[in-house]
């Protein structure tokens, strides 16, 4: 052997064992050492067997686990009415304090599940506003007291009764003073009713109270025409309409029945060859704003200067009195011009709560000789009741100790008062205190009895908005709480033995019989009228009451340091009845895009100025803190701030949502003005707060989206801002051959000159097809779920933009890129040209997502039933009553999309199956045509020529979105059109 | 023959056949190295946070990731199109050289092999994570059902993904497990510890190493490398269908293809230059892996470098000459210039610019240079998808959609992860089976070192 030298004890091991591997000989392949069951394999059949059995009963084992089991109870004695799986739709009405809808109700065995327009109402005309869409949805609120209360603890009706029959009959001996605070209420019946309850409780005064009021409007109209009234209005026939600070597309007074007008008189389809202009003046981008043909951002403070310039330029035209005003910031003369043209066919609106404004408002219009035919005094609207000087002297009374009981029906002011400190501290010193809100919101928690009254949707009742439309409503479920409508609280403390129905019915019999029914019968008309939902009689027409001239002044023109603000209301929430609305929450804002929060609309120079960027944190006043929000078309020197926010005792989705803006009221005068107070902010730097928008960009990039032209170049050309579909049309040709569809091919059609962007469709589809809230965060990940959605774009300048809003949903394309990248055919073509998800196929690739270039299908991220980290109305038992049993709940992991309501065609189809007949057009309309207040939405059979949708489809107007992508979309749009000059 | 004096010296040091057999087994029969474990030991704590990616997201669902209504892929995808494309040195280096004659492929297409099993394996599990319901991924098999029966939609390239994977993957397994028989075998004689020879005795399949069984082999290996090869180029041409089938801007061109697969090897080739220096540096493999090898793979680098190169320009002016605004904008301000030129730039500066310095011989000779280059590549390939996949989702044909995309922490973790499996499957590799395919080291080794060894002694 070799000799080895080492050097350290491991160099040792190491040449060892190298010299033992290198001695090993190294056979490079033998068969020895293989035994010989490895040779022949060993497992034997038996083993199989084995294997096989073990398998079997394992997976049968896993396989048995079973579904919890969920029990339906069937009806014992099914009423007549009543079949499983159809669904019964009743007439009723949706009033809340502040918006008035005449709907239909869908309720399905028995449980309300969708609210609709009512086609037969001649105000609301089948449109819907998404408020009403969602009313629904506060049915099944977790947040709605169970029983009434005492002392915050539940209890039942008859210890109610007793103390406040006992209360009210000590109070009224001693002739103490007890007030019964009401929103505005339009009720006749409980008009009535509360007559008699003051009639029988001397001592008990009823004041109405509006969170927003319109107070100095009724004053203005006593002033000038000696009727203290808010007048009817008819936008329909006015050619002009010049708005100030009043949106009355979005939140003033009936804007469902004012869209409704708006856009009929819009409308180009047919030929027609006029339209409406419309002029906005407004402190805040508005949905009206954002539609108007022109639209002018002022500052708050110069309203009634320009609206004075604009009285007196018209008053130089027709020889009135003049008045002497400082130079208008902006040229009125081009609207002044427009309305003289159009005397007695325009309309100028004010939506300020400033007696000076509505002044020089009336005064314009009785210029115009527009009473009588735009405006209408002899119908009266019997919205917005709500007087601010009783309000005012009410908590001064309060704080007097002059008032020793207060019942609360409908209204919150300790959330919405501007001066709730002292309504709270008059609150305080009041003795007997009685709420019956039907939550326990900020008011109720400090009143010593809660009688929780009826939702709507469980309650009888009437209203008339507008002298001559009587509309009722009725109940479509059993109660589901231990609640009681406050009328019928009402007619207990009065010990009448009725309940508030049998009252109504009384009532109108009394009443109807002097208004001479046609054919005389009350019992026929009483019913007819429960099943219509409405009922218009005739109101005489008189002359309109004279005009009385008053001092115009353009009012205090206050101009401190610091920013204007304007409070305005969301479309979703609204005054902050809503705010526990998921739905509502959820809903971006027409303008905005954002979701869940208020913030501080700030204008562009503002920010640059102060280097402010969005999330950005101010702090207003030093009072409370806030996110701001850039707003193109923000006036400079101004700030809007939405109110509805920030309450403390909302419910689950909405407590400490946002901050309250009511306390920033101008309270000048005690009228509660929206305008016009003034604030210092200031940034909280390096403070940041997420607000969710559902739309960061806001720039077309200069691609054809949406379409527009103006009215003269549309009359000269009516492809004008739709070329690119004449070039579409002529390069976009294939190999391939068009699908051929055999008697039905679906199709939609949406006309952006009369889509206001409302967003009502948006919750409409929402309620209709389930789909699921995600919460602030999710929507911030942008992980909206809405199968609908508005887009929002801007143009031109920053400071005063164009705005366009154009909805899209899924465009169910013929040449689908969705369908042919989905590897297991979960979404596929129906002969009927509908675009179809099989949700139980779906495995969740989401290449169909990404490949579809309207980006219309949505996923689902996570679990959002029955899931404790997404606590809206879907995980809990209540709030899922809700829920469409003709669509299902989508599974996490699946893609989901608009369908067209589906199951509506279906519905339809089979109805006109039984009843052996061609469907007709129109007897489908989907979700969101049906309740649409600008009809801007058609739905049919793109084959029978004679529908509306291929009408629509035949204008010169019509473009598909992206067609030159060649998807052969069956959903098209047709150009917008403003009527203005260039 | 004519080739191997062109090539020059492939096996150094004057190696014998025991010597093949003895060097490369070395590792095998050696007690287990400090740095193996500490390796290992990393690799584990990746995978173990990666299972946590892995549970959150199939527990809460597929909204633990970043993703968003416009961007719905992201880390998943890149990722996968990024293992995938690692996948493609194995098979690239085995089956090209080897049709090709190429003789200097001996010494690395066992690693290389090995990488594309582990590569492809950790490709595998993304495509399944990402599925919004993996419960019912069954779906994607085209099986005879009760459904229908239904079908799965044919058209689909997520269909042709799934055939294409599953194909090159069994095809790049078989192929790589063929390929290490005759060395099982030879483990499986020089073994002493008879529950190795046992397992090595079984994985050896009986190979006694008799003429005929040679000649099989041999016959197998070829026809199975003449299959694999249409492989290499299909399975990442079908990835790359994913997009370019689709309507999105910056997806939908014809380019695709070509430009995945020489991507594909480019990252490949990339990481197989890592992990061989690596390799050769761990287990002294210089005579095997020598630096002429090295300076081939650096040679074909540049060469590839070229070709993405000319694929990035020809894509900035096939969106030029589209006269497609869409096209435009995602490249040109979406890529070039706008929010994503971070991402864009670092992919054009690793994959175009960084492997032109291998022009320089000085670079390289320098292996540590060479090493930090081959990293950069494969970062600069990583980034390449996720300029493809996010940057054109994030903002495509309508504005108001537009969303920005960033993963959260269980995407980073499922990532991680993924290369921990990586990691720990080539650690394996390392530990329990012949690096180097001795075999066919062996089958050079005449041809080569001996006849140049010959020649340069005289």
């Amino acid at each position: 052997m070799e000799k080895i030298y080492w050097q350290s004890l491991e160099k040792h091991t190491e040449q060892q064992i190298s010299v033992l591997n290198n001695n090993k000989p190294l056979p490079e392949f033998s068969i020895e050492g293989l035994d010989e069951s490895e040779i022949k394999g060993k497992s034997s059949r038996r083993d199989f067997l084995k294997m096989l059995g073990f398998s079997v009963s394992a997976v049968a084992l896993v396989s048995s686990c079973q579904m919890p089991v969920r029990k339906a109870i069937p009806m014992l004695n099914q009423p007549e009415e009543l079949i499983p799986g159809i669904a019964n739709f009743y007439a009723s009405t949706f009033f809340d304090g502040t918006d008035y809808c005449s709907i239909l109700v869908k309720t399905r065995e028995s449980r309300p599940i969708k609210i609709e327009g009512n086609d037969l109402s001649p105000l609301t005309k089948g449109g819907t506003s998404a408020r009403v869409q969602a009313s629904v949805l506060n049915l099944y609120d977790d947040a709605r007291l169970k029983k009434p209360t005492r002392q915050r603890e539940e209890t039942n009706w008859s210890t109610i009764d007793e103390e406040v029959i006992k209360q009210l009959n000590a109070l009224n001996a001693t002739g103490k003073k007890v007030v019964l605070l009401t929103s505005t209420i339009i009720s006749p019946s409980t008009k009535g009713l509360i007559g008699e309850f003051t009639t029988t409780f001397p001592n008990v005064e009823w004041i109405m109270y509006d969170p927003v009021s319109m107070f100095a409007m009724r004053k203005a109209n006593e002033m000038q025409f000696g009727k203290a009234v808010i007048p009817d209005y008819h936008f329909d026939k006015a050619q002009i309409i010049v708005g100030f600070n009043a949106d009355y597309l979005g939140n003033w007074l009936m804007p469902v029945a004012f869209t409704k007008q708006y856009s009929a008189n819009r409308k180009l389809a047919g030929g027609k060859k006029t339209m409406s202009r419309s002029y906005q003046f407004e402190s805040n981008l508005s949905l009206t704003g954002s539609n108007a043909d022109l639209r002018y951002g002022i500052k708050p403070s110069d309203e009634g200067l320009i609206l004075l310039n604009l009285y007196n330029e018209i008053a130089r035209n027709t020889g009135a009195t003049i008045y002497p005003t400082a130079d208008s910031p902006i040229d009125i003369m081009p609207v002044a011009a427009d309305l003289l043209k159009n005397k007695g066919a325009s309309l100028v609106v004010s939506g300020t709560n400033d007696l000076n404004i509505q002044l020089i408002v009336n005064a314009i219009n009785n210029l115009l000789a527009n009473y009588g035919t735009t405006i209408d005094l002899n119908r009266p609207m019997y919205l917005k009741q709500g007087n601010d000087e009783k309000m005012a002297r009410l908590v001064k009374d309060m704080n007097a100790g002059d008032i020793s009981g207060i019942l609360i029906h409908n209204v919150n002011p300790v959330y919405d008062y501007f001066n709730a400190k002292d309504f709270i501290s008059g609150l305080y010193k009041t003795s007997f205190k009685v709420s019956f809100a039907d939550t326990m919101d900020e008011t109720a928690a400090l009143c010593d009895l809660v009688c929780p009254n009826h939702n709507y949707l469980e309650s009888w009742g009437d209203a008339l908005p507008v002298e001559g439309y009587l509309s009722i409503m009725q109940p479509t479920i059993q109660p589901i709480f231990t609640t009681r409508q406050f009328e019928d609280s009402l007619l207990i403390w009065l010990g009448q033995n009725i309940d508030f129905s049998t009252f109504m019915e009384k009532f109108w019999a009394t009443k109807m019989n002097d208004n001479h029914i046609e054919g005389g019968n009350f019992t026929q008309f009483w019913n007819q009228t429960k099943h219509d939902g409405v009922y218009q009689y005739p109101v005489e027409n008189e002359t309109q009451p004279s005009f009385v001239d008053q001092k115009l002044t353009s009012g205090s023109n206050k101009k401190g340091a610091g920013l204007e603000l304007v409070l305005y209301e969301k479309m979703s929430i609204g005054t902050g009845k809503y705010t526990n609305n998921p739905w509502l929450l959820e809903m971006p804002d027409p303008i905005t895009t954002s979701t869940w929060d208020n913030y501080l609309c700030i204008s562009p120079n503002f920010a640059k100025e102060n280097n402010l960027k969005l999330e950005d944190v101010v702090s207003i006043n030093g009072f409370f803190e806030i996110p701001v929000l850039v707003q193109p078309g923000q006036p400079d020197g101004t700030a809007a701030l939405a109110v509805g926010f920030g309450r403390t005792s909302a419910g689950k989705a909405g407590t400490n949502v946002g901050q309250n803006a009511y306390p920033l009221m101008n309270s000048q005068n005690n009228l509660a003005g929206m305008t016009g107070t003034v604030i210092q902010i200031e940034k909280i730097s390096g403070k940041t707060y997420p607000l969710a928008l559902t739309q960061t960009h806001h720039d077309m990039e200069g691609r054809p989206i949406a379409r527009e032209t103006t009215l003269p170049e549309y009359l000269k050309n009516p492809f004008a801002g739709n070329e690119q579909h004449v070039f579409d049309e002529e390069h976009n040709v294939s190999l391939y051959s068009k699908i051929q569809y055999d008697g039905l091919h679906w199709g939609m059609s949406i006309d952006l000159n009369s889509c206001t962007g409302c967003s009502n469709c948006v919750i409409a589809c929402q309620s209709e097809n389930n789909v699921p809230v995600i919460g602030k965060e999710q929507v911030k990940n942008r992980r909206i779920m809405h199968w609908m959605r508005i887009d929002r774009y801007y143009a031109r300048s920053e400071e005063n933009p164009e705005v366009y809003h154009i909805p899209v949903m899924c465009q169910h394309c013929d040449n689908a890129p969705c369908e042919n990248v989905c590897p297991v055919a979960a979404t596929n073509h129906s002969t009927e040209g509908l675009n179809q998800m099989a949700y139980n196929r779906c495995i969740g690739t989401r290449y169909c997502m990404n490949n579809c270039p309207y980006k219309v299908r949505r996923f689902n991220w996570f679990e959002f039933t029955n899931n404790n980290k997404f606590d809206f109305n879907m995980n809990s038992e209540l709030g899922r009553m809700v829920l469409n049993p003709d669509v299902i709940v989508r599974q996490r992991g699946v893609v989901e999309k608009c369908s067209l309501c589906v199951q509506r065609i279906q519905e339809k189809k089979l109805v006109a199956k039984m009843e052996d007949r061609e469907l007709r057009d129109g007897e489908i309309r989907t979700a969101c045509q049906q309740s649409c207040p600008a009809d801007a939405i058609q739905f049919g059979n793109l084959l029978n020529k004679e529908s509306a949708v291929y009408k629509q489809v035949k204008e010169d107007r019509m473009y598909h979105l992206l067609e030159q992508l060649h998807t052969l979309p069956s959903t098209s749009y047709l150009t917008r059109v403003r009527n203005t000059e260039a | 023959m004519y080739n191997t004096r062109v090539r020059g010296i492939l096996i150094k040091g004057n190696k014998t056949y025991s010597d093949v057999s003895r060097d490369v087994l070395r590792p095998l029969d050696a007690p287990t190295p400090i740095w193996w474990w500490v390796t290992a030991g990393l690799a584990i704590i990746a995978m173990a946070w990666g299972s946590w990616g892995f549970y959150n997201t199939i527990s809460t669902g597929i909204g633990a990731w970043g993703l968003n209504n416009n961007v719905a892929w992201g880390y998943a995808i890149i990722n996968f199109v990024w293992w995938i494309g690692i996948g493609h040195a194995g098979t690239a280096f085995s089956i090209f050289l080897l049709i090709l004659r190429q003789k200097w492929r001996t010494s690395i297409n066992r690693a290389a092999e090995a990488m594309t099993i582990f590569a492809v394996m950790a490709a595998g599990l993304f495509p399944l994570l990402h599925m919004g319901r993996i419960w019912d991924g069954f779906f994607i098999f085209p099986y005879w059902n009760t459904r229908g029966p239904l079908w799965d939609n044919f058209n689909s390239p997520l269909f042709w993904d799934v055939v294409a994977i599953s194909t090159y993957f069994m095809a790049s397994a078989l192929f790589w497990y063929m390929g290490m028989i005759p060395d099982f075998a030879t483990i499986r004689e020089s073994t002493a510890s008879k529950i190795k020879k046992k397992i090595y005795g079984a994985m050896s399949f009986g190979w006694i190493g008799n003429a005929k069984s040679w000649l099989r082999f041999e016959t197998a290996a070829l026809l199975l490398g003449g299959m694999a090869a249409p492989l290499v180029v299909s399975v990442h041409s079908i990835v790359s269908m994913d997009f370019s089938v689709s309507v999105v801007p910056g997806w939908h061109t014809t380019i695709f293809p070509p430009y995945f697969v020489i991507g594909a090897i480019f990252s490949g080739f990339g990481m197989v230059l890592t992990l061989m220096i690596i390799l050769r540096k761990l287990y002294s493999f210089k005579d095997y892996v020598t630096d002429g090898h090295l300076d081939a793979i650096t040679r074909i680098l540049t060469f590839i470098s070229l070709i993405m190169a000319t694929a990035y320009m020809t894509e900035l002016f096939t969106a030029w000459y589209s006269g497609s605004e869409y096209e435009l904008f995602t490249f040109m301000k979406n890529r070039v210039t706008g929010d994503y030129t971070f991402a864009y730039w670092t992919m054009i500066t690793c994959n175009a610019i960084i492997p032109q310095l291998f022009w320089f011989k000085a670079i390289r000779k320098n292996i540590a240079i060479v090493f930090i280059m081959s990293i950069f590549i494969n970062i600069g390939m990583w980034f390449e998808r996720y300029v493809i996949v996010v940057t054109s989702l994030s903002k495509d044909f309508l504005p108001a959609t537009w969303a920005t995309y960033s993963p959260t922490m269980t995407e980073v973790a499922a990532f991680v992860g993924t290369i921990g499996l990586f990691v720990l499957g080539v650690l394996a590799f390392f530990r329990w089976l012949p690096t180097i395919a001795i075999s066919e080291v062996k089958g050079v080794l005449k041809e080569t070192t001996t006849l140049k060894s010959f020649t340069d002694e005289n």
